[in-house]
């Protein structure tokens, strides 16, 4: 049986710069946890969420996922941890240019191989998949469509049903809702929350708004410097909990409000 | 004025509307302008006054002495024209499929290897400073007199035209779905496939037709120096001091190439 | 969800979409296959081995004395070639100004397409053309040449200009006439600083462009290093060849390298 267990032991990241981007982290994240990380811009919140696909690489300490400790992998051994840590991005990365079942089928490159993915010949069972995901996140019929035609809540919608016909065990998603207008926000999170939950995947998302945080998460992570300041279970929240993480008090600005719920 | 009553004791600052060492430096410019530009009138015996008058000579040169054509030399025009359009094209067709891998090599965000990304560029760099009639000549030297030795020259040249053009597009475009793709586990070549080749297609077959045209102008001068296509017959005919058939060439020249380049502008508009 | 319809990653195409790729396919064809047909691929094999021709340009030029003194004198070609370069694209910036004036739709209106024709002519026309006509009608010489390069540069210095005046923001012209400036005062502190620095850093890029499109005037006898060049093939004297390619590709990179800077700092 696969588990789906992220540990982070004593990890620091020190950019080629000097700067500090992670702190001693000591985390361990449970198999199908849906954890919201939160903290000011600058925190250390990207860097802790790209370290668990090796998009940055810590500089100290294990990380171990599944027990295996991630950080020695090379070449190899990193392509294949891509393939099962999907990530879903702020701009969404689309290739504008491109229908949205090919954007979708992107997802599978890992999975198939160089010249069969060049020459567009993917299994009739992969591309069943696909469909599948974008029929489960409600833009099946869009699937031929140029993504560029599609609005930012779709397009959003797209690279979910890209990470999940990738089959990962783990989706990592920074500040998914940010370029998002509040309702949309909320439509996207529910979505994710639902997929992360059906597939029990093990899932990190970065935002911005506490309200969204507190809404949508089972654990809340604080950061402030690249240090956890802050983990708990969600039921342990307050607003207080936040003005500790974000060392003042709560804003207007760090709730975006619009629940349509 | 009133307000300025206020630093009367002091001198008052004058203002200068641009400041002193700005005026000295456009002078200097302009200056070292205007000398290059009189020692290349002088080096060239073109004066403006002798330009001015000599531009408008063309005209009516073309309209009493090259006019009318002799429409009888047509149909020779007419093969030489079309080896012309065959090397620009067959050249144009090789530089293309060439010069798509290498363009990767020469785009940074593609080329992780700084040495390798300088190298690969200086050596584009160095390329497209030989005009096509040099690389003419020595196409020539080295396989002969007749159209390969054009279409290998023209090959070459748009080669480092288009390189330069294409690795251009590609390091200027959106770099969110390649990181997508590796993220997800891709390798370079199915970022290439699925990041970067569906953004930049459309410049790709656009500079491939901008390249077309300027191989079509440039097979006229390979010609002069064996490569083939038009330049030979037109070299024959001014040797023979033949203007009626110079004549021919050339308009025959001037309508294909305005042809080339509508249709290619057209379906280049529709491209973008 | 439906698992018996097979997938496939294009949608099939519209009746329009596949005829016209058919379309294109076709001429795309028939295209090739004429040009595989009527272009003699045949090579004469010289009587000289590549490696040893590879030899007389490349190497002996830069490695027997009795060459290497010859430089001298093809440098002076080539700054002959640069001074036609030069002169030719002065006149050109100066005779575009108008000319793309009369080319722009926001200042010619209705009739930019007269400018734009014309400046479309001009560029359809090869410099070596242009430098045949020359030389036939004011003779052998670089003043020839000089003509010739600047005719051919108004066409594309014409374009790009016009492109620039299409695209001013009219709002200070606006402002300096509302606040009670004359035309003149509108073109010469709205306009013209405005559209200056792009002038002078494409009319730098055409000097770029002429600099090789001179070293050509020479083989039909308007002046520079292409007449040098022409003899020496005609001699098939490919050391002189190798030199004249040396010394062209070292002038034009050192162009290219301080144009390229100057350009940088004007936009
Ligand atoms: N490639 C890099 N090189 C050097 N420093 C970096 C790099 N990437 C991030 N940093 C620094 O590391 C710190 C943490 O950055 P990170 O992107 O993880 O913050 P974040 O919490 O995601 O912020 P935001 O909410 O603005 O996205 C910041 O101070 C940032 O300036
Ligand atoms: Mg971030």
């Amino acid at each position: 049986m696969v588990t789906r267990v992220i540990e982070f032991k004593n990890v620091s990241l020190v950019y080629p710069n000097g700067h500090q981007g992670l702190k001693n982290i000591n985390l361990k994240i449970n198999d199908g946890e849906f954890v919201v990380v939160v903290g000011m811009s600058g925190a250390g919140k990207s860097t802790l969420i790209r370290s668990i696909n090796r998009m940055v690489t810590p500089t100290e300490g294990e990380l171990l996922i599944d027990n295996e400790n991630i950080l020695s992998y090379k070449e190899k051994h990193l392509r294949k941890l891509r393939t099962e840590v999907g990530m879903i991005f702020q701009n969404y990365n689309l290739v504008k240019r491109m229908s949205v079942l090919r954007n979708v089928m992107a997802g599978r490159l890992g999975h198939t191989g160089t010249l069969r993915s060049m020459l567009g010949l993917f299994p009739q069972e992969d591309l069943q998949m696909a469909m599948g995901n974008l029929n489960r996140v409600g833009i099946q019929e869009k699937a031929y469509v140029r993504a560029d035609q599609l609005s930012g809540g779709q397009q959003q919608r797209v690279s979910i049903a890209r990470v999940l016909t990738q089959q990962p065990k783990v989706i990592l998603a920074d500040e998914p809702v940010a370029s998002l207008d509040p309702p949309t926000s909320h439509k996207v999170m529910k979505d994710l929350r639902r997929v992360s939950k059906e597939d029990n995947l093990t899932t990190l998302v970065n935002l911005h708004f506490i309200d969204m945080a507190q809404e949508y998460a089972d654990r809340i992570i604080g950061l402030r410097d690249g240090e956890v300041v802050f983990d708990g279970p969600i039921d342990q929240v307050s607003e207080k909990t936040f003005e500790e993480i974000y060392g003042r008090p709560i804003k207007e600005d760090d709730l975006l409000g619009g629940d349509e719920s | 004025m009133p307000n300025l009553e206020k630093n009367h004791d002091s001198a008052p600052t004058r203002y200068p509307l641009t400041p002193k060492g700005f005026k000295w430096y456009i002078g200097s410019v302009l200056l070292a302008v205007l000398g290059l530009y009189v020692l290349s009138a002088y080096q060239t015996q073109a004066f403006p006054d002798r330009v001015i008058e000599g531009l408008p000579i063309m005209f009516y040169f073309v309209v009493e002495d090259l006019w009318p054509p002799n429409w009888g030399y047509l149909p020779r025009v007419a093969m030489s024209l079309l080896e012309t359009w065959n090397m620009a094209l067959f050249s144009t067709t090789l530089a293309a499929v060439a010069a798509l891998p290498l363009s990767f090599l020469a785009a940074s965000n593609i080329n992780k290897n700084p040495l390798f990304y300088q190298a690969i560029r200086n050596a584009f760099n160095l390329l497209r400073t030989i005009p096509e009639i040099i690389l003419a000549v020595v196409f020539v030297a080295l396989v002969s007199i007749g159209a390969v030795s054009g279409i290998l020259a023209l090959t070459v040249f748009s080669l480092g035209i288009l390189a330069k053009l294409i690795s251009e597009t590609i390091e200027a475009i959106d770099p969110g779905p390649l990181e997508a793709v590796r993220a997800s586990g891709g390798n370079v070549f199915q970022v290439i496939t699925y990041g970067v080749m569906p953004q930049i297609l459309p410049q790709f077959a656009s500079y491939t037709l901008y390249v077309l045209e300027i191989n079509v102008k440039a097979s006229v001068v390979l010609g002069f120096v064996g490569a083939g296509g038009i330049g030979i017959i037109l070299r024959q005919q001014l040797n023979m001091f033949n203007y009626d058939n110079v004549a021919t060439i050339i308009f025959m020249t001037f309508l294909t190439i305005t042809i080339i380049d509508l249709v290619s502008n057209r379906v280049r508009e529709r491209l973008e | 969800m439906n698992s018996n319809e097979k997938i496939s990653l294009r949608k099939g195409m519209t009746k329009k979409g596949k005829y016209t790729s058919y379309l294109i396919l076709l001429i795309l064809s028939i295209l090739y296959i004429t040009a595989f047909a009527t272009t003699p691929f045949s090579v004469s094999g010289s009587a000289a081995s590549p490696l040893d021709t590879l030899r007389r340009i490349f190497i002996v030029p830069i490695t027997t004395m009795d060459y290497i003194v010859q430089f001298p004198e093809y440098i002076g070609y080539m700054l002959e070639t640069i001074a036609i370069a030069y002169a030719g694209v002065a006149v050109a910036t100066i005779l575009a100004v108008p000319v793309a004036f009369l080319a722009a739709r926001n200042t010619a209106k209705r009739f930019s397409y007269v400018g734009k024709s014309i400046l479309n002519a001009i560029r359809a026309i090869p410099e070596l053309i242009f430098a045949i006509i020359f030389v036939a009608a004011v003779g052998i010489g670089p003043y020839a040449g000089v003509l010739a390069i600047s005719i051919n540069s108004i066409g594309m210095l014409g374009k790009l200009y016009a492109e620039v005046i299409e695209s001013i923001d009219s709002s200070n012209v606006d402002a300096i006439k509302a606040s009670g400036g004359n035309r003149i005062q509108a073109m010469w502190y709205g306009v013209l600083p405005q559209v200056l620095p792009e002038f002078s850093s494409y009319s730098i890029y055409r000097f770029e462009i002429d600099v090789r499109a001179s070293t050509v005037l020479g083989i039909v006898g308007a002046g520079g290093i292409g007449a040098p060049l022409i003899l020496a093939t005609y001699q098939r004297a490919w050391e002189d060849v190798g030199m004249i390619l040396i010394v062209v590709v070292v002038f034009v990179s050192i162009i290219d390298f301080f144009s390229g800077k100057i350009r940088k700092k004007l936009v």
